[in-house]
C-alpha cells in the first residue's frame, strides 16, 4: 500500500517542531527513525496531515553523562546506543538489550526515544527506560515537562504525551560498577519482537542481594516493573528455593494475553523460566564484579 | 487536502538528480519510478523483508521506510552502483560463485546490506554473519549459500581496523 497524502516539514529547531505540532491540532506526527511509523503510514493505519521530521535538528543526536545519569537525545539511533562507550561501561545491561532490537539495517535508523514513544509492549527500550528509572523530557509550545517512566507507559502503543508534545531526550540511571545484570528474552527468530522478556539488576551487599530492580515486557499491555519481586529478592541470596518462589509469585502477578504468537499459559511458563535465568545471571555477574573490585 | 510538492536533490551512485515529488513518495518508489533504477526491489513495504535495502550516507536503510523527501542532500548507493552483468562487483561475484541466489528477488537487498556489514561489522564467526543477515528474507536459497558467500568476503576483507 501507499501512504495517504500529507505535508512534510524538516524542522531545523526544537521550537519549530513544537510550533508545527501545535498548529497541526492533534493530526501531526513526529517522525524520528520511521521504523515503526512508516509501516503504519504505508498501511494507512495512521493518516497524519503533516509529518514533522526531527532528524535535522542539531544537538539531539548525542549521548551525554550528567552526574549519575545518561541523557539520550531524540535522534540517537539504536546503532549508536549499541556501540556507545558510555553505555557499554555504565549500563552494560542496556548494551546487551540493544542486540535484541531488530536487525542491523533497522538499528541504523530507529531511535531510542522513538521506540519509547512508540511504546510497543514487546519492545526492549521501553522496559529498559522503566528499569533504569528514566525521565522523559517533553517539549511543546507550552514549555518543557519531565515525565517519570513509571507514569509514561499508559497502554499498548499509548503514552502520557499530549498530542502537542514531543520528546527531546530521555535520562536514565547509570549503574554502580559492581552491579550484576540479567537480560533474558525469548523470541521466535533473532530480531523479532519478544514473547516474553526479563531484565534485572542487583548488587551483592554482605552476601545478599541489594538494590534489586526487576522488569518484564511482552507479558502485558505495557512494560512492567515488579516491586513484589524486587522485595522478595532484596536481602536474600539467590538459591533454587528463592527462584522457585519467584516463579510462583510471578504467576499471581502477571496476566498475559493469548494471541497468535503465544498462549497466555505459555507466556507465564516463559516468564518463570526467563526470570530464573536472568536472576542467576545477575547474581553470577554481581559476584564476579564484586570479586574484581575487591581484588 | 492540498499537498505541497517538494523539490529535492540527491546523489545516487555518484550521479546528481533533482526532482519534485509529493511528500508521501517512498524512496523505493522514487528510485524505481522517478529515476528508473529498478534494481532496488520492493517486497513487503513495511520493513520486514529487506528487499528494498539501499545505503544512505554510508549506512544501510530500508528505502520503503524512508520518504524520498527525507533523502535531501543524501548520498544514496543502490545495487546499480555495484557492477553490471558484464562486470560484476565483488559481492555480486561472490554470490554467483557460491550460488547465493536463485530467483534473485531478494538479492539486491542482501547485496546492499552486506556492503554495510563488510564496512562496519566484525563478521568473525558464522553466528555474527547469521545475525547480521537476519534482517533480510530469502524464500529460495535456505541462506546456507549466502552465509558461505559472506564468510568468504569477510575472510578476504580481514579484521576491521
Ligand atoms: C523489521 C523490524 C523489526 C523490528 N524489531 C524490533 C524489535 O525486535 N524490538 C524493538 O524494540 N523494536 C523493533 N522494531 C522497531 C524499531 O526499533 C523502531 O525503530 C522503534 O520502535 C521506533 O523508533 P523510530 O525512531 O523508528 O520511531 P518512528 O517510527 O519514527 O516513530 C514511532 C512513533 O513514535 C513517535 N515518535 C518518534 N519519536 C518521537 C519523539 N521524539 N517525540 C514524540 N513522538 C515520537 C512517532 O510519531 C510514532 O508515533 C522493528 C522494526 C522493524 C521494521
Ligand atoms: S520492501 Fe522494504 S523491507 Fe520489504
Ligand atoms: S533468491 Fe529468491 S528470494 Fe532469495
Amino acid at each position: 500500500m501507499k501512504p495517504a497524502p500529507f505535508e512534510y516539514l524538516a524542522a531545523t529547531s526544537a521550537a519549530e517542531a513544537a510550533e508545527a505540532l501545535a498548529a497541526a491540532n492533534g493530526d501531526g506526527k513526529i517522525i524520528a527513525g520511521g521504523q515503526s511509523l512508516m509501516p503504519m503510514i504505508n498501511f494507512r493505519l495512521v493518516k497524519p496531515t503533516i509529518l514533522i521530521d526531527i532528524n535535522r535538528i542539531a544537538g539531539l543526536d548525542r549521548i551525554e553523562k550528567h552526574g549519575e545519569r545518561l541523557r539520550i537525545g531524540a535522534t540517537v539511533r539504536h546503532r549508536m546506543t549499541a556501540t556507545d562507550a558510555l553505555v557499554h561501561r555504565h549500563i552494560p545491561i542496556l548494551h546487551d538489550a540493544m542486540h535484541h532490537v531488530a536487525h542491523l539495517t533497522v538499528r541504523n535508523r530507529g531511535t531510542f526515544c522513538g521506540s519509547v514513544c512508540h511504546a510497543d509492549p514487546a519492545a526492549e527500550m521501553p522496559v529498559m527506560t522503566l528499569l533504569l528509572d528514566g525521565t522523559i523530557t517533553a517539549l511543546s509550545i507550552r514549555g518543557e515537562r519531565q515525565i517519570a517512566a513509571s507514569d509514561f507507559f499508559v497502554g499498548s502503543l499509548m503514552t502520557a504525551l499530549e498530542p502537542d508534545e514531543f520528546v527531546t531526550s530521555i535520562d536514565i540511571d547509570t549503574l554502580p560498577p559492581e552491579t550484576g545484570w540479567g537480560f533474558e528474552e525469548f523470541s521466535r527468530r533473532h530480531g523479532d519482537f519478544a514473547l516474553a522478556c526479563v531484565a534485572t539488576t542487583l548488587r551483592i551487599v554482605d552476601g545478599v542481594a541489594g538494590d534489586v530492580r526487576f522488569g518484564m515486557m511482552g507479558v502485558g499491555e505495557t512494560p512492567l516493573r515488579l516491586p513484589d519481586i524486587e522485595t522478595l529478592v532484596e536481602g536474600q541470596a539467590i538459591s533454587e528455593m528463592l527462584l522457585q518462589d519467584v516463579s510462583e509469585t510471578l504467576k499471581g502477578l502477571l496476566h498475559p494475553n493469548t494471541d497468535i504468537h503465544a498462549s497466555a499459559d505459555y507466556r507465564l511458563h516463559l516468564a518463570g523460566a526467563l526470570a530464573r535465568r536472568a536472576l542467576r545471571d545477575a547474581w553470577t555477574r554481581a559476584t564476579l564484579r564484586k570479586d574484581g573490585a575487591d581484588a | 487536502m492540498p499537498e505541497k510538492k517538494i523539490t529535492l536533490s540527491v546523489s545516487v551512485n555518484g550521479v546528481a538528480h533533482t526532482a519534485t515529488v509529493e511528500p508521501r513518495m517512498l524512496l523505493s518508489d522514487f528510485l524505481r519510478h522517478e529515476l528508473g533504477l529498478t534494481g532496488t526491489h520492493v517486497g513487503c513495504e513495511h520493513g520486514v523483508c529487506g528487499a528494498c535495502t539501499v545505503i544512505l550516507d554510508g549506512r544501510s536503510a530500508r528505502s520503503c521506510l524512508t520518504l524520498a523527501v527525507q533523502a535531501e542532500g543524501v548520498e544514496i548507493e543502490t545495487v546499480e552502483g555495484q557492477g553490471s552483468v558484464d562486470r560484476l562487483g565483488r559481492i555480486q561475484e561472490a554470490f554467483r560463485q557460491h550460488h547465493a541466489l536463485q530467483c534473485g528477488f531478494c538479492t539486491p537487498g542482501f547485496i546492499m546490506a552486506i556492503t554495510d556489514m563488510l564496512r562496519h561489522h566484525p563478521l568473525e564467526s558464522d553466528e555474527q554473519i547469521r545475525e547480521a543477515l537476519s534482517g533480510n528474507i530469502c524464500r529460495c536459497t535456505g541462506y546456507e549459500h549466502i552465509v558461505n558467500a559472506v564468510r568468504e568476503l569477510a575472510r578476504e576483507r580481514g579484521p576491521l581496523t
